[in-house]
């Protein structure tokens, strides 16, 4: 396998849902590749489908047709090969946070001694920002820290891939912000393929380097994808000042107002080709403080 | 004249004995007729208790809670609430749960006009169509406006929000602060509008306050005025230099507070990173002894391997 196959590559995947008035088509035709290392994002309206998507993918949902192609070989169900965020952590409560990451650590690296295990455990809580509170139970932790929990499970299982459900979704928006920032850091060390689903338009902009635009469901597929370009290491107030970022805002959001019901060929659109702006932003930038001056 | 509302070193506090913990501590606030003031802060800070202590739902342990320079004891249709969850009676359709507000105030309306001016609030709310149908009919940000003209059509002298979008997404949230925004400029009531969106707060308010954690209590911060023209416009006002400033502000403010009341002091870890891999598990595990470790630089040494063979 060459490093230019893609880390993960969705072929047509179809899925249906059989109903007494026949057949519902939830997902249509949806084809996407992710290279190595990248951070996509599936944006849509609530209910198209974005996250049939990622649950197949996951394989806790069935392909009706198509494929789902990780790292070279066809995958149709669960392992901890995907690591996976949900909304809510789904922390067991009668363990301590890093007892709760033990869990997964202790199956896949069932043949390293116990203390690298611990240590490979304490490592990611540490990063996230669990330090101190690693041992504690999940009543005693607010929304904030758990989420950090089940970021670290997800990352300590070292996964071919990362899967986040809106992950922040039920967060309030400055501990999202936090969040934001503690994933960012995880994954700036150790950058997994990552396929996140949200409807949040700036969190879709900060994280990623695709967004990819869904169309309405039913028979939801592949709307437009947007390229992010802005360089990593990420600083959230250099990308929310800058206004390119509210350039691919402006295309997200007239996407999701105007366009997302239109069924055309998947076009990709980036910095210089964005339809809310003529050219370059920058320059158009540039040109007004010329004016202005 | 009294500030229409004010508190003065407000404190109240939940539980007994040991477990007795504050959770605002010395609030001092004062909102005058026809203010749009935003309360910002964490969840779980107390921002809610704040709230309720200003709807007259909880009792202050200490300092005072006024209006108009009379001291706030219980509820009043003076002060109209607005939570996050709605709150509509589910067997009653958008204009009987504005009624049922309607009848209780103003008995001294005939029939006819309270119907009239039920039917007012809901066409200010853009619910003209849904008057009949039942809460569980309506989407999320449909409910909210029924609360939000629920609220209105008590005609109260302040108007207090709890969160009243969080529970939407982001482009509902956007289209009803557009709205909201938009009714206010029209009969600017008197506004306490709690969040936790510093964009949210900028747009709509006079004036922003962090409720800053603390660790024995939150207390209210500095207040930020944020002087940018109405009507605003939230495209335009995402490009000016002063809503950025003011947004850095408030979430420096905010999460500075957090730093120090969560820690006491930063403490430097040594961090092992183990290189250990993990296992494939879909393949089967046979019987004897325990596989060897996987390890990166084993991994390694593999993959020079290959090329050899």
């Amino acid at each position: 396998m060459t490093e230019r196959a893609p880390a993960l590559e969705l072929f047509k995947l179809n899925k249906t849902y059989p109903t007494p008035k026949g057949p519902a088509v939830i997902v249509k035709d949806f084809s996407i590749n992710l290279k190595r290392g990248e951070f996509v994002t599936l944006i849509g309206h609530s209910g198209c489908g974005k996250s049939t998507v990622l649950s197949m993918v996951a394989g806790l949902t069935s392909i009706t047709d198509g494929g789902i192609i990780l790292d070279g070989r066809e995958t149709n169900e669960p392992g901890p090969d995907r690591g996976i965020v949900f909304q809510s952590p789904c922390l067991l409560p009668w363990m301590t946070a890093f007892e709760n990451v033990m869990v997964g650590v202790n199956q896949v690296y069932y043949t390293a001694p116990k203390a690298e295990r611990q240590e490979l455990a304490e490592y990611y809580l540490t990063v996230v920002g669990l330090g101190d509170a690693m041992h504690k139970y999940p009543a005693e932790l607010s929304q904030g820290m758990r989420q950090r929990v089940g970021i670290a499970r997800a990352f300590a299982l070292q996964p071919k891939m990362l899967l986040l459900d809106e992950p922040f979704g039920m967060l309030d928006s400055l501990t999202k912000i936090e969040l934001q920032q503690v994933l960012l850091e995880v994954w700036r060390r150790n950058q997994l393929t990552t396929l996140m689903v949200t409807h949040d338009v700036d969190e879709a902009i900060y994280l990623s380097d695709r967004v990819i635009m869904m169309t309405n469901g039913p028979e939801a597929t592949l709307g437009e994808i947007l390229e992010i370009d802005f360089p990593r290491p990420r600083q959230r107030e250099m990308v929310i000042n800058d206004p390119l970022f509210h350039a691919y805002r402006e295309h997200l959001v007239s996407y999701l107002t105007e366009r997302a019901h239109l069924r055309n060929e998947p076009r990709t659109f980036n910095k210089h080709n964005l339809l809310t702006f003529e050219g370059d932003p920058r320059a158009a930038e540039a040109d007004s403080h010329h004016a202005a001056a | 004249m009294p500030p229409l509302i004010e508190l003065k070193e407000a404190t109240k506090s939940f539980g007994r004995g040991s477990a007795r913990s504050t959770v605002l501590r010395d609030v001092n606030l004062t909102v005058n007729e026809g203010d749009f003031v935003s309360i910002i802060g964490y969840s779980g800070t107390g921002k809610s208790t704040l709230i309720s202590l200003l709807a007259g739902l909880l009792k202050a342990d200490g300092g005072e809670v006024n209006m108009e320079g009379k001291p706030i004891r219980g509820a009043s249709p003076e002060r109209g609430i607005v939570f996050q969850n709605y709150s509509l009676l589910p067997w009653l359709t958008v204009e009987e749960n504005i009624r049922l507000a309607v009848d209780q105030l103003f008995p001294a309306m005939s029939g006819d006009e309270r119907a009239a001016h039920v039917r007012k609030y809901i066409e200010m709310v853009k619910l003209g169509h849904a008057g009949h149908k039942y809460p569980k009919e309506l989407s999320g940000g449909m409910r909210q406006r029924v609360s939000v003209a629920r609220a209105l059509a008590m005609q109260p002298r302040v108007l207090l929000l709890d969160e009243p979008l969080s529970a939407l997404d982001a482009l509902t949230r956007a289209t009803l602060q557009d709205e909201i925004s938009d009714i206010w400029q029209k009969n600017r009531t008197t506004v306490i509008w709690v969040t936790n969106d510093p964009d949210e707060a900028i747009l709509l308010a006079d004036r922003v306050i962090p409720l800053l954690p603390g660790r024995n209590g939150a207390t209210l911060g500095d207040e930020i005025p944020v002087h940018i023209e109405r009507p605003r416009d939230r495209r335009q006002l995402a490009l000016l230099p002063e809503f950025k400033k003011l947004r850095h502000d408030i979430v420096h403010s905010l999460s500075a507070a957090k730093r120090n009341a969560e820690t006491t002091g930063t403490t430097t870890r040594k961090l092992v990173v183990p290189d250990i891999l993990p296992e494939d598990l879909s393949v089967k595990r046979a019987f004897g002894p325990r596989p060897a470790v996987r390890r990166r630089s084993q991994l390694h040494k593999e993959e020079i391997k290959i090329p050899v063979s």
